[in-house]
């Protein structure tokens, strides 16, 4: 008796419910919200945007196709080919200086001693707090008047007159990049500290006692076995440099004369500062190709793991 | 480990170590300083007799006075944290679900649903924020700061289904199995058995969001306009400067107070967010 009650119950239960066992319609119930926000605010922006890069409009005025004009202006525009120099060395430079000090830093990392886990807390910070923050503790501190860089570099005997920091196009840029490498190194650090940690110590024992000295131990046994982490790092970080825009626009904001302008800074001066929507938006689409490849690296490189 | 003499070790290690700590902490003493710092003190010029840089004898309220009294911080500060908190239980409701369906479930389209949300997570900010801003503005969402609500979640959303990913793989079937031979249905298979193990890996993905949130500049620089509307990092930015005049010392104030919520947050949950920054970039 009480079974059949049971029995009735079940089957009175609303369909809704009962179409969640299939998991076809669970999937597609949990994805739902997801691919409404991600369409409406990524799909959607990026046809419009491309709209936008083929038209006219500019703000209070909604304009008209054009086709590649604007694409072909910025072309012959000289700040965006500065521009276009300024993202690649940007990015260049500042990957090779992380990678290099980040891989450093976990080495130094990866021992026991005294004291390491607040080491490692403590120097994830400049990681963590806000860019823009941080950054202005760094413009305060390359201020060319009351510059405590200035400052010890003259106590030190290396300089007799200051340093205008951001006053120079090559040493503005030349800041930028220190800032950047100081915000990226821990992300570098921790991630490829977890990396060396599954490294097993056994490989190393062995190779020390064939007689590998601790450099060739390191490229013959460390690093092969690193590849695939700081492959992955190094991708996800060249995206975010590439695409950078809150350093630069409090450092300089593109400046002295546009000389340091990202695809970003420049995108938001003509887009939102003069209100060239159009070409504000054919500026920050020109960074898809390079994006585009980056991406498909990573997608190749993450199915030849899988499929492995 | 081969450790070496007692010099060694301090060559090889300690000392680059040191430097390094203190070239990434640095410039946090520097705003620390900066903020306590009195006006007189502060615009003296780094050849000046006097300047004296690593310490002050008068230290002084003045500059974080000026933040409270003369600007909307506190307004800034409940804004970011209220679209940060927001921002990151949406994202962490559609990630978890998400990431579910992705790990656990077979249905057609799953792998090339999931490579769209990864191409996602790879899409910056700065690719999307002109037209962005346009359908901000049509949707009358401009100047709210459900403007950034809602447009959080795309870099988040991301970010949380491909961390919970990783966790939900790697939580046994047989657990689900044996509840479903039990006869719990599958959505309490999940709600009941599968999520509450994912916790860690939930912890994780929203400590980094949060931080994230709290992080984003460009979208609330273009979508809010009004000051009290602003979150902290853009109204430091707008207000404290004034043309060609910086207010250094509450300028530090603001973006020392600013970091606070973050490192709080930060220092409870150092272990999951280490893990879930390591976990991030796993393929």
């Amino acid at each position: 008796m009480a079974v059949t009650a049971l029995a009735t119950a079940e089957g009175k239960r609303p369909s809704r419910l009962r179409r969640l066992e299939d998991e076809r319609w669970l999937a597609l119930a949990l994805l739902t919200p997801t691919a409404v926000l991600l369409g409406l605010f990524i799909a959607y922006p990026f046809f419009e945007g491309v709209m936008l890069s083929l038209s006219s409009t500019r703000v209070g005025e909604p304009g008209h196709f054009v086709g590649l004009k604007n694409f072909h202006k910025i072309w012959n525009d000289s700040i965006f080919h500065t521009t276009m120099w300024n993202t690649f060395w940007y990015t260049g430079v500042t990957t090779v200086f992380k990678l290099a000090l980040g891989l450093w830093l976990a080495l130094l990392l990866n021992r026991h001693f005294r004291g390491k886990a607040i080491i490692r807390a403590f120097i994830l910070l400049p990681f963590i707090i806000p860019t823009v923050l941080s950054t202005f503790a760094w413009k305060w501190m390359f201020d060319p008047t009351f510059s405590v860089i200035n400052w010890t570099l003259f106590q030190l005997g290396l300089i007799t007159a200051r340093i205008n920091w951001l006053g120079d196009p090559d040493l503005a840029m030349t800041s930028i990049i220190v800032i950047n490498v100081w915000r990226g190194v821990p992300f570098f650090a921790i991630t490829l500290l977890a990396g060396l940690q599954t490294i097993s110590p056994e490989l190393h024992e062995a190779a020390a006692i064939d007689g590998a000295r601790p450099w060739s131990r390191f490229w013959h046994v460390t690093w092969p076995l690193l590849m695939p982490v700081t492959l992955v790092v190094v991708l996800f970080s060249v995206i975010q440099t590439f695409a950078d825009f809150q350093l630069v626009y409090v450092m300089t904001g593109g400046g002295p004369a546009n000389a340091t302008h990202l695809f970003a800074t420049y995108a938001y001066q003509l887009g939102i500062g003069t209100g060239l929507l159009a070409e504000g938006a054919a500026i920050s689409l020109a960074m898809f190709p390079f994006l585009f490849i980056i991406v498909v690296v990573q997608l190749l490189y993450i199915r030849r793991v899988e499929t492995r | 480990m081969i450790e070496g003499a007692l010099w060694r070790r301090w060559v090889f290690y300690n000392i680059p170590l040191i430097l390094f700590v203190f070239v990434l902490l640095f410039p946090f003493y520097w705003m620390i300083i900066t903020t306590f710092r009195p006006d007189g003190e502060l615009y003296r010029p780094w050849n000046a007799v006097n300047y004296m840089p690593f310490w002050t004898n008068d230290p002084t309220l003045e500059h974080i006075l000026y933040l409270f009294e003369e600007t909307n911080f506190m307004r800034w500060m409940f804004n970011t944290m209220f679209i940060a908190l927001v921002s990151t239980v949406i994202s962490l409701f559609c990630g978890v679900l998400a990431g579910y369906a992705l790990a656990r479930l077979n249905f057609p389209y799953a792998g090339g649903l999931g490579t769209a949300i990864f191409v996602t997570y790879l899409v910056p900010q700065t690719l999307l924020f002109i037209p962005l801003a346009e359908i901000i503005r049509n949707f009358q969402l401009g100047d709210t700061p459900w403007s950034l609500i809602l447009t959080y979640p795309t870099f988040l959303i991301p970010f949380c289904t491909w961390l919970m990913m990783g966790y939900f793989k790697a939580i046994p079937k047989e657990l689900e199995e044996c509840a479903r031979i039990d006869g719990a249905s599958r959505w309490k298979a999940m709600v009941y058995i599968v999520i509450p193990v994912a916790v860690p890996g939930i912890l994780s993905s929203g400590i980094i969001a949060f931080t994230l949130s709290w992080n984003e500049f460009i979208y609330a620089l273009v979508f809010l306009s009004s000051p009290d509307q602003k979150t902290v990092p853009v109204g430091v930015t707008s207000e404290l400067i004034r043309g060609d005049v910086f207010f250094w010392g509450p300028l530090m104030a603001g973006a020392l107070l600013g970091s606070i919520p973050v490192a709080i947050v930060y220092s409870f949950f150092v272990e999951h967010y280490v893990s879930g920054l390591t976990g991030s970039v796993k393929g």
